[in-house]
């Protein structure tokens, strides 16, 4: 017989699941979050998106082809999804060449500089995002009103966030239930009727896209979950100690970027650990970290660093947190 | 709620195209070529010289070494040469060529397919024949039968493991046969139960096979100590290890052997070849092979004679297809492809499968995206992409440590690799490199 057959190793088939269509998923995910986002900051939040994401996809196609003169992989989405994620964590007014240059940065040092996709130990967008936030303090914590400034771009009103009111007040000796009556009421809050970054205000649209992460397998629950749950049980300790100091463990979880970086940041395939036990730990010590920086720190807001810290112990947690293995010890059921 | 094991495993496609096709006697071939090496351990000495005439069931080579069995012409006629063929592996081993004459059978051989329940012999008696007929594992392992019920001194066996899981997509072999030899599967588990001294059988079925499960349950309701469990679906499911913990909740201990936790195991295959060995006399001359895949024309259960060319079981299937691009020997998760089709049939060939051209070839290589997803779904509890990088490195102290070789080479990683990375076969290369370090380190 003269026909040819392929000859390789088992298995010999495949599941139909690819780099591409995880970052499609993730891109869809973020559907949600991003009509909302639309809705309450407009203008604004459409032209940070677009120039992050272009400028995302640009940095990484530049670098590939003309810097470490590889092949171009800018179709297997990862820029896409930085961009997007960079975009969510950044206020809707901010000035359009701090976003070309955050998305620069996040791609080109959070990323590229590592190797590229799979090789970064750091979050790139929370890169580009805290670098923005040391270099431009002001711009970067000036944030629209919601919903009635959104036809306004640079020029939009601003306000604080809860959490940046909660700081304030904690840090003038005010009582507490008066500040509260500031701040919008949680189901508001649930909603995304608040000031904030672009993508972190509406906890049931990430929580949305978490269902269809959840369901499409691109994510497991772990990560965010603990996350929360370790936010909320902290802050509510520390509620019951003091009330008149501290906010209810719901106002926290419903707050500032939490629910964005517990379910899109925390979770980066590339920077989070391997084993479910590994992937807890690491969830309980960015929720420990941000309840510290946001009740004992002097930024009002702490889950960007909590990510970024916990990113560096993943190393670490790989080493040492290893899956049960199969036969480890004799078991008679 | 139906039981399984608990770590790891995945779902492909099931792919059961031969399922409820009857099982169909493939007509004795011109030739055969018998290998030698047809089980685990070192080839049988064969025992005919080229020119002799032999029967179909006698004895041709005799298995001497600890994981041997004996071998016998599955024809009758003249054995025109002892010479080399390449194998399923691609290797080249000796095997007798016999130029079939008519089919006239061994002397002894009840060829009667009357179901024979009456249990006449003892234990020794049992084995002494199981031994004779050259019996191994018709899983694809091909560990001697004999082997595994000669319990090694200081363990007990407690039970029996009956493996009706057929957990390997397109393979439909093991379900034809329960359904249509279901009557003497149980009488084959009755003299295992025997020879081993136990008094529990517990058969497991995937619950994608409901008519099997039900025709078994029936069965086993007549019988005492023989009980079906149905098992969720999920691969690999097969695997010795897995079955036994789905089923009895034991984990066989990493290096061990399923008697360290007092089970052994069987597929249904072997169990009926224990049923033909004792209740007829039959040695292992035959086995069913599903021929199957998408572009095949008529999948099918044929059951074919040791030696058997496999393009002879092509062509029965409605021969190759035009698109064909590869051949496997085995199902598509654990299955060796082949280079060519003029391969003989062994005792552990479960299935051929013929994959289309497009579906023959490999998607590109892509970075590790650190997932994870190959460690969630390792039913070892392993870190493939750990082991993968420290194979490409070379790294083989950190490989033994990272118990490398407790892997089943299931190929659940590879296959669920978004990046599709070459998990497996880094892995098998480090398993390979540590195994020769093992063995010289004994020595």
């Amino acid at each position: 017989m003269s026909r040819l057959l392929t000859v390789s190793p088992s298995p010999h088939i495949a599941s139909d699941q690819s780099v591409e269509k995880l970052m499609q998923g993730v891109v869809i995910s973020l559907i949600p979050a991003f009509l909302v986002t639309l809705y309450v900051f407009g203008l604004g939040a459409l032209i940070i998106t677009t120039i992050s994401v272009i400028t995302c996809v640009l940095a990484e196609l530049t670098i590939q082809k003309y810097m470490m003169k590889t092949e171009v992989r800018i179709h297997d989405g990862s820029a896409i999804v930085t961009g997007l994620l960079l975009a969510f964590n950044l206020p809707s007014n901010l000035p359009w060449w701090m976003v070309v240059l955050g998305a620069v940065f996040a791609i080109g040092i959070g990323k590229m500089t590592y190797g590229g996709l799979g090789n970064n130990p750091f979050n790139p967008a929370l890169v580009g995002r805290v670098f923005l936030l040391i270099s431009f303090p002001v711009q970067m914590t000036s944030w629209p009103l919601p919903v009635e400034s959104r036809m306004q771009y640079l020029d939009a009103a601003t306000g604080a966030t809860p959490l940046g009111i909660l700081k304030e007040a904690v840090r003038n000796g005010e009582s507490l239930p008066d500040v509260m009556n500031q701040i919008p009421d949680h189901m508001q809050l649930f909603l995304g009727q608040m000031g904030g970054s672009l993508g972190e205000i509406s906890a049931l649209a990430l929580v949305l896209g978490f269902f269809w992460l959840l369901y499409k397998r691109i994510l497991t629950w772990h990560i965010p979950v603990f996350t929360v749950a370790t936010v909320f049980v902290f802050t509510g300790i520390l509620w019951l100690a003091n009330p008149d100091k501290n906010a209810t463990p719901l106002f926290h979880i419903l707050t500032g970027g939490l629910m964005l970086g517990a379910i899109y940041m925390a979770t980066d395939l590339v920077t989070s650990p391997m084993t479910k036990t590994g992937m807890i730990i690491y969830a309980a010590g960015i929720g420990i970290i941000t309840v510290v920086i946001r009740v004992f720190g002097a930024y009002p807001e702490g889950v960007s660093f909590a990510i970024l810290i916990m990113n560096a112990f993943v190393p670490l947690i790989n080493k040492y947190i290893k899956p049960k293995r199969f036969g480890e010890e004799v078991k008679h059921g | 709620m139906l039981r399984t094991f608990h770590k790891g495993g995945i779902h492909p496609p099931e792919s059961k195209l031969s399922a409820h096709k009857p099982i169909q006697v493939l007509p004795v071939p011109g030739t055969v070529a018998i290998l030698l090496s047809q089980h685990m351990g070192a080839p049988a000495k064969v025992i005919v010289n080229k020119g002799d005439e032999v029967k179909t069931g006698q004895i041709i080579a005799r298995g001497e070494g600890f994981l041997s069995g004996n071998i016998h012409s599955s024809v009758s006629g003249k054995v025109s040469r002892i010479e080399e063929v390449q194998d399923v592996s691609g290797y080249r081993r000796q095997a007798v060529f016999i130029d079939v004459a008519g089919d006239e059978w061994e002397d002894g051989i009840n060829l009667d397919t009357n179901l024979d329940k009456e249990i006449r012999y003892d234990g020794p008696e049992i084995l002494k024949r199981i031994t004779e007929a050259g019996i191994v594992g018709m899983g694809g392992a091909t560990f001697p039968t004999h082997v595994k019920l000669t319990v090694p001194r200081g363990k007990k066996a407690e039970c029996l493991v009956i493996n009706g899981v057929e957990c390997e997509p397109y393979l439909t072999s093991d379900h034809a046969l329960m359904l249509e030899k279901g009557e003497e599967i149980m009488v084959g588990i009755q003299l295992l139960k025997k020879a081993l001294q136990v008094n529990k059988a517990y058969i497991g079925i995937e619950n994608n096979k409901p008519d099997a499960i039900e025709k078994m349950r029936d069965l086993a309701s007549a019988l005492d100590g023989i009980e079906v469990f149905a098992l969720q679906v999920k691969y690999p499911q097969g695997g010795e290890k897995q079955l036994i913990k789905a089923i009895t909740g034991r984990e066989v201990p990493s290096g061990g052997l399923p008697v360290d936790v007092g089970v052994v195991a069987f597929n249904v295959g072997t169990v009926f070849a224990v049923y033909e060995a004792v209740q007829k006399n039959k040695p292992l001359i035959d086995r069913i092979v599903t021929v199957t895949g998408k572009a095949v024309k008529n999948p099918s259960n044929f059951i074919a004679r040791i030696g058997t060319s496999i393009s002879d079981l092509i062509e029965a299937a409605g021969g190759m297809p035009e698109n064909a691009g590869k051949v496997i020997s085995g199902g598509p998760m654990m299955g060796k492809a082949l280079s060519g089709t003029n391969i003989p049939v062994v005792k552990g060939t479960s299935g051929i499968l013929i994959l289309a051209e497009e579906e023959s070839t490999r998607l590109k290589t892509q970075p590790c995206i650190r997932c994870a997803k190959c460690v969630t779904v390792c039913p070892m509890g392993l870190e493939p992409y750990l082991l993968m990088t420290l194979s490409e490195r070379s790294l083989f102290d950190r490989l033994e440590t990272e118990h490398v070789m407790d892997c089943i080479e299931c190929g659940s990683c590879s296959y669920t690799c978004p990046a599709s990375r070459p998990l497996l076969d880094f892995i098998r290369l480090g398993k390979s490199n540590v195994g020769k370090i093992i063995r010289t380190r004994k020595k």
